[in-house]
């Protein structure tokens, strides 16, 4: 019996250090937050703060030289480009709607008619697509001005990359096609479906 | 001499047996509640901003697009914070006096930041990619919550390892058609039990094996 206590020591030692790693562990967060910088995470390191580096200006990335007019500016020795630079095919279309869905529709809306969420908030009245001026515009014209930005629209180069601005583009002239053909267009069969009552559309 | 412990003691020490049990159950439980809990995974707390940015009037209100905004989360780990450009492009008309946004009129004109504080920090120890995930079917929602109804960000989930690995396990339950991906209040077209595993297979989506390999996240 005497050496009971000499025995009992070590288990009561060894359950406190379990209950205590039980209670600490997790409390440790070097591993959590490793010395790097995650993105857009501030830096003590740059005078303005910022861990994403810019490219220095005049500088080009390899792989990012733009050197296909047409193709990155819409326009060819100062004239705006009537073809696009590249084929466009039914996905392309598709995209080239959905891409305008999201960055055109707050202020164009869905038809292009210049109504969209934003301008019913106060946004000054943005273009509506289907106007003679903007029928008649070369595709290079809308490249540029989703490029460059247009009166009151900021240019959108940072949010809509070349190739989707030209399926925006795409797109566009589709929209323009629907607000503007003549009702010989639709097929005799499905004429009726017009003075039908439009389904309820679905929000995205 | 006398007993120094009454008869009554044998109950008591074998009483005590259960009790130790039970004490290292309950404080086991204890631990595991408070490692789960909103405290310790910041789910659910609100967080002071810059500005407060409201996605309920942006996103559930005025109907933008998350990818409006959030334009690399297509193609990139991070969904993308949008630059204080992207604000100025409607509130340079809208609320362009409101004392309420002067921080983000300051950070145009000086080009200086806003310092937005991010809600999902996941641990640097965890590979995720935005990317992989808005590709295969899995909607902004199911990992976000309602955003659309959330004046205040907030993170809805815990971010926990067992929150990834019960999709991982069987991703089947969340996807989504592609074109939903950031619809809010999704409502599968038929059961999700039939649509699943059809969306699984046809967005390629790996197998159990490698969902959960150790290395899929810690890389």
């Amino acid at each position: 019996m005497t050496n009971k206590p000499a025995t009992r020591g070590p288990a009561v030692t060894f359950a406190l250090l379990a209950a205590a790693t039980l209670l600490f562990a997790g409390c440790r967060q070097d591993m959590h937050d490793a010395p790097r910088y995650e993105a857009y995470e501030a830096s003590t390191s740059f005078a303005d703060g910022r861990a994403s580096r810019t490219a220095p200006v005049g500088t080009v990335a390899r792989g990012w030289l733009r050197d296909d007019e047409a193709l990155y500016t819409g326009k060819v020795a100062g004239q705006t480009v009537e073809q696009f630079p590249f084929a466009i095919t039914h996905a392309d279309l598709q995209r080239g709607q959905q891409r305008f869905n999201i960055y055109c529709t707050p202020c164009h809306g869905q038809l292009g008619d210049g109504n969209g969420m934003v301008v019913q908030r106060g946004l000054r009245q943005a273009a509506s697509y289907h106007q003679d001026r903007l029928r008649q515009e070369k595709v290079g014209y809308f490249y540029d001005v989703i490029t460059n930005g247009f009166g009151a629209m900021q240019g959108y180069a940072e949010q809509v990359p070349v190739r989707d601005r030209w399926l925006i583009v795409a797109y566009l002239r589709a929209l323009q096609l629907s607000q503007h053909a003549p009702v010989s267009d639709v097929p005799a069969d499905r004429r009726a479906e017009l003075d039908a009552a439009p389904a309820a559309t679905e929000r995205h | 001499m006398s007993q120094v412990f009454p008869k009554s003691a044998n109950a008591w020490s074998k009483a005590s047996v259960l009790a130790i049990v039970f004490v290292l159950l309950s404080v086991g439980w204890m631990v595991l509640t408070i490692q789960r809990s909103d405290y310790v995974t910041t789910a659910n707390q609100f967080i002071e901003q810059p500005v407060q940015f409201s996605h309920q009037h942006h996103s559930g209100g005025i109907g933008i697009d998350c990818r409006y905004c959030h334009t690399s989360v297509e193609v990139s780990p991070s969904a993308g914070i949008p630059p204080t450009k992207t604000c100025i492009n409607c509130h340079s008309q809208i609320w362009a006096t409101s004392p309420y946004l002067e921080p983000v009129r300051a950070s145009f004109r000086d080009d200086k930041p806003l310092k937005w504080v991010k809600v999902h920090d996941l641990p640097d120890f965890v590979y995720f990619n935005h990317g992989i995930h808005v590709t295969k079917g899995v909607g902004c929602e199911t990992c976000h919550g309602r955003v659309d109804k959330m004046p205040l960000m907030i993170q809805k989930v815990s971010l926990q390892m067992e929150w990834c690995l019960d999709c991982h396990r069987d991703p089947s339950r969340y996807v989504r058609p592609r074109d939903q991906v950031t619809t809010m209040g999704y409502q599968p077209a038929m059961a999700q039990a039939e649509l699943g595993p059809r969306l699984v297979k046809e967005y390629k989506i790996a197998g159990l094996e490698h969902m959960t390999s150790c290395s899929v996240c810690h890389r």
